[in-house]
């Protein structure tokens, strides 16, 4: 069904976001801060399969089951069959820290297609301290099974100041189980991250160490594997351009049925977030306000709406121009012609002070403390 | 490594390849990304869905668009983008 109005086409990319329950607490989370919220009346399954449904009438070939952690939903093989059927590629986005060798055998026969598994450390301690659960052996073992049972395997190594350094221990460890495809990602301050983004941003050296350490392995490497090095955007020279553009490719619902252009636009309360249960996909995705505002480039202000590059990077991020600026509608703060670029460059200067907490990503406000610094337990509740 | 034409040529089991009717193309379908394949290539990876070689390839291809006069050369230089994408497995018959 081709379906265009105005213009615009369907999706191409659904994530569905089973559920914000997690194990980890990791501190770089890009779930939405108010993500408690969304921790009772999750989708049923019914409501997820009419989501795929309806997503994949209007064209969307990409399926990520995502979260928190999609695993815990116990139907997740249930909603993999369903996809599968309907001509989804099927991607699981998990921290592999209940996926059993039974759970990876069953999911293949669903018709998963592939499974990204996050990593937060190299060795057990760094992962473990860093997902503020202890979770390193049984990604290892999960990641096995992965390859045995013939998925490709897509290896995310989320990295910040406290594990940056070891870049090169962590490829290292994804060639061992021969992973396919390895990202190493800069986190991104969007979310519950945000909170934590004056501990959590390396230095400027240590991401110059790191691009050299993934190129020299990358040089040394004899099989197959392909490495992606992302930099944060705080650092970026070029504004990474949202996706294509807001509300062109990307269709996000979240646990309790919000539909949303981008995972981190559940912070856009000032504009009314449409519901998967209220509204049919279609709806929301041609006529929500959500969904229209930025779309285009009439929306933009100044430097960005006379500006040539516009029609390139979209005028960046809006999650981003919100969580600095207080309004989407500004050019992202990470480039240098927006008026609030001077937040970035001295969140980016490394003689500026740090936070010397980060806050782990649970309900109870727990704050840790890393190397040098002074922290609170864990257990000591704040 | 040269692709010759008595090559055997197979498409990566990594990739999946589907017709996708609201873009009006074929696809492939890779961990968390996807390629439209013009009407080349999407004929050129439906048939390598099974082993076969470069030669049977244009060979069929041949018999398909009996106009084209460039097809040799086509093929083989989308053979070999496709090789370097990663999105075929190519072997040498010794
Ligand atoms: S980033 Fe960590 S805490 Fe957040 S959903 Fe993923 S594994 Fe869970
Ligand atoms: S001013 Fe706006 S459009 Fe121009 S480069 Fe910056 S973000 Fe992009
Ligand atoms: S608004 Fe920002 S976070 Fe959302 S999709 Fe665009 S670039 Fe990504």
């Amino acid at each position: 069904m081709m379906s265009e109005e105005s213009g615009v086409s369907g999706p191409l990319w659904l994530l569905a976001e089973l559920t914000y329950r997690c194990p980890l607490q990791c501190p770089y989370c890009s779930n939405p801060s108010n993500y408690e919220e969304s921790l009772s009346h999750e989708l049923t399954t019914e409501e997820w399969i009419s989501a795929l449904r309806q997503a994949r009438a209007m064209g969307a070939v990409q399926l990520g089951l995502s979260g928190g952690e999609p695993c815990l939903r116990t139907d997740l093989e249930e909603i993999v069959a369903e996809a599968h059927k309907l001509g989804f590629y099927t991607n699981l986005i998990t921290s592999a820290y209940n996926l059993s060798s039974e759970r990876i055998s069953n999911l293949k026969e669903a018709g998963l297609d592939h499974i990204q598994v996050s990593i937060q450390g190299a060795d057990k301690r760094t992962n473990d301290l860093l997902a503020g659960t202890a979770c390193f052996d049984r990604k290892i073992a999960a990641l096995y099974h992965i390859k045995e049972q013939g998925y490709p395997l897509v290896f995310n190594f989320v990295v910040h100041r406290f594990n940056i350094h070891q870049v090169w221990d962590l490829l290292t460890l994804a060639n061992m189980v021969e992973a396919d495809f390895v990202e190493v990602a800069n986190c991104q301050y969007h979310g519950f991250a945000f909170l934590n983004k004056e501990a959590l941003l390396p230095t400027p050296l240590q991401i110059r160490q790191a691009e050299e350490e993934v190129a020299r392995f990358r040089s040394q490497l004899s099989r197959k594997m392909e490495i992606f090095f992302v930099v944060p955007d705080y650092f970026e020279e070029h504004i990474s351009p949202c996706v294509n553009g807001w509300g062109t490719t990307m269709v996000n619902v979240s646990p309790n049925g919000r539909v949303l252009p981008c995972h981190g636009a559940g912070e856009m309360k000032h504009l009314p977030i449409p519901n998967i249960r209220e509204q049919s996909l279609q709806d929301i995705w041609y006529h929500s306000t959500l969904f229209n505002q930025y779309r285009g480039t009439s929306w933009m202000k100044e430097p960005c709406a006379s500006c040539p590059e516009k029609e390139k990077d979209f005028g960046g991020c809006r999650c981003q121009a919100l969580a600095w600026t207080q309004d989407a509608a500004n050019t992202d703060p990470c480039c240098p012609k927006s008026p609030h670029h001077g937040l970035i460059e001295k969140l980016v200067d490394p003689a500026s002070q740090r936070q010397p907490l980060v806050q782990l990503r649970n309900t109870r406000g727990t704050k840790m403390e890393f190397g040098e610094l002074v922290f609170r337990g864990a257990a000591k509740a704040t | 490594m040269s692709i010759y034409l008595h090559s055997i040529i197979t498409r990566n089991s990594m990739y999946r390849f589907q017709w996708e009717e609201t873009q009006g193309c074929h696809v492939l379908l890779y961990p968390e990304g996807l390629v439209q394949l013009n009407q080349t290539a999407a004929t050129v990876l439906e048939l390598c869905g099974e082993e076969t070689t470069a030669a049977a390839l244009i060979e069929t291809l041949q018999e398909r668009y009996p106009q084209a006069d460039t097809l040799v050369e086509d093929v083989m230089s989308f053979l070999h983008e496709a090789r370097d994408e990663n999105w075929i497995v190519v072997r040498d018959t010794e």
